[in-house]
């Protein structure tokens, strides 16, 4: 795909928001993604799944041009990243909101201050509205008063991750990335975040781009699930991407790894861990 | 099969094999020296952008001030106390080391010029700086370090907000702004513990410690001192910094930062201090051919 799949005739919605063409990310000796390309629809929540280590934080990290790519392009709103200016960067990820997996709170700073700090840093508005912006944001996610002027250290994972979805929300973003959302947390508690991802994206019209390998998460949220699969167990030739459809089709998809994913079965990863356990013995 | 990646690699598991990548044949020596030596010149390279981009950040979009005065307090008023008793400390140690020599040979007057030169133009600024690279240098370096392997930096990216300008220029101008200061009230406290032994324990006369000292010790000799701790201010600040930047996961990697912050701090210092004492010499000597504190 070129830029010039924004200028073509059609309605809008069926033009991307979010497009990664042909991405290539190599770090030094290993590459991560090989030619792999992901196409986010305006108002669609995608889910990346996949097992450790076959790119999905990367392609968050991609997504919201923390990372370059070695090769490739990635676009958004029809805009290649790699030819913005550090300013015209800066100001394109405020459209982004981005969960971090261990939710990432500047640990010096209060949760107040935490969920402040992009609307202080870029002075969008003044002291009296941060504060309402603030309350309610934190509101919004569900945590209760008073809990403004604590550090992220006396809170539970629960409560820092929805900490981090307050800060990512209060910049009013179009993109809500998520970045293993419901890891290390309680079966109820995951339900919670998986709940407010879902208010999220009904309430504020976002599109969502959610990485996990909890298949909870993937039914409850996914209006189309994308899952890659680790670059070194591919055949050659064969496409990074195993599966990109509904959520619905997974159970169902004929290929064996796929369905093996889904259904938390180790497969030969087990005969290969034998192997080796007997190689040792 | 060899195995294309890193084992450690957390991007990747112990047991995945590369099945369409050609495996790499075993470095030799040669190569290993090879890429340890492009290792150290990528190191040096990344070192000599991180600071350009700090004094591209410094002069394009400066810091607030609510976001420096932290850093001043913290790098500042909290170096105070240990700063304070090492000058103090130096002064004495001074006074103790040198007393015997010079008062056989009844030159124990003199030891105030001594003394105070030394403290002013060497130890004071040295030795401050070298108490701040390990006081402020690794606390910086394990901060960021930190930072970093939690993603709060790229947290900060990705709330649009530039790293450098946020959280290195505010350390670097803070380091630079107070460590002249603290050298001065390093030489300051030298000063009066070197005295106080001298006059109070040892016995020396007073009157003609201070005035030899008045004689010796120029407003140029306190300037050198001051003129080389903003330097190295400047070097704690970008080693700190630079390091914590690139730490590596784990509690190892920021370990790592910490110890080489420090490390590499007290190299550059010592370096910095060598490369200005011979420039100031020769330009020194060349204006004023000879002068000594004992004539």
């Amino acid at each position: 795909m070129t830029p010039d799949l924004w200028n073509e005739p059609g309605t809008d919605e069926r033009k991307p928001i979010v497009a990664m063409e042909r991405v290539t990310m190599r770090f030094r000796h290993q590459t991560v993604l090989h030619d792999v390309t992901i196409r986010v629809q305006p108002g669609e929540t995608l889910c990346i799944i996949g097992e450790s280590g076959c790119g999905k934080t990367v392609t968050l990290k991609l997504i919201i041009s923390l990372l370059r790519p070695t090769a490739g392009h990635v676009y958004y709103g029809g805009r290649d990243l790699s030819t913005l200016t550090e300013p015209e960067l800066n100001q394109t990820r405020l459209d982004f909101g981005f969960v971090f997996q261990m939710a990432a709170l500047f640990d010096s700073m209060s949760i107040y201050d935490n969920v402040a700090f992009g609307l202080r840093e870029h002075r969008l508005c003044d002291e009296a509205n941060i504060a309402r912006v603030v309350a309610d944001r934190l509101q919004e996610v569900g945590l209760p008063p008073g809990l403004e002027h604590k550090k992220p250290a006396e809170l539970s994972g629960g409560q820092r991750k929805r900490v981090g979805l307050a800060r990512a929300l209060a910049l009013g973003p179009k993109v809500m990335l998520y970045d293993e959302p419901t890891t290390g947390l309680d079966p109820i508690m995951s339900d919670v975040i998986n709940e407010l991802i879902l208010q999220t994206q009904h309430s504020m019209k976002t599109t969502g781009v959610v990485v996990t390998h909890d298949m909870k998460t993937v039914q409850k949220v996914a209006d189309r699930v994308v899952m890659l699969y680790p670059l070194s167990r591919l055949e050659a030739g064969e496409s990074q991407i195993l599966y990109d459809g509904p959520p619905e089709g997974l159970e169902d998809d004929p290929d064996p790894r796929v369905r093996q994913f889904v259904r938390g079965e180790a497969g030969e990863r087990l005969r290969e861990l034998n192997s080796g356990w007997s190689e040792v013995s | 099969m060899a195995v294309v990646s890193t084992p450690t690699d957390s991007l990747n598991s112990s047991w995945d094999v590369p099945r369409f990548l050609p495996p790499e044949p075993p470095q030799s020596p040669v190569q290993r020296v090879g890429e340890y030596v492009f290792d150290r010149v990528v190191s040096a390279g990344a070192m000599a952008q991180f600071t350009l981009q700090t004094f591209g950040w410094l002069l394009r979009k400066p810091p607030r001030w609510s976001v420096i005065v932290p850093s001043m307090y913290a790098i500042g008023v909290s170096s105070v106390p240990v700063v304070a008793l090492t000058g103090t400390f130096i002064g004495m140690v001074l006074a103790i080391q040198t007393f015997n020599q010079f008062e056989a040979m009844q030159m124990e007057t003199k030891l105030g010029a001594v003394i105070n030169l030394s403290l002013v133009k060497e130890l004071g600024p040295v030795l401050a700086a070298t108490m701040l690279a390990g006081r402020v240098g690794s606390s910086m370096a394990a901060e960021l370090g930190t930072m970093r392997v939690t993603e709060q930096i790229d947290a900060l990216v990705a709330l649009g907000t530039n790293p450098m300008r946020y959280l290195v220029v505010p350390r670097f101008l803070a380091c630079v702004l107070l460590i002249p200061l603290l050298t001065l009230m390093a030489d300051f406290m030298g000063v009066i513990g070197g005295a106080a032994i001298c006059t109070q324990l040892l016995g020396v006369d007073s009157f003609h410690y201070w005035t030899h000292s008045r004689n010796a010790v120029g407003l140029l000799d306190l300037f050198l001192g001051i003129f080389k701790s903003v330097f190295f201010g400047a070097a704690i600040a970008l080693t700190g910094c630079q390091r914590g930047f690139h730490a590596t996961a784990g509690a190892e990697g920021v370990g790592k930062s910490a110890t080489e912050s420090f490390v590499f701090s007290f190299i550059a210092i010592l370096l910095i201090d060598f490369v200005i004492g011979w420039c100031w010499n020769i330009i020194y000597f060349s204006i004023w051919p000879v002068e000594s504190a004992f004539l």
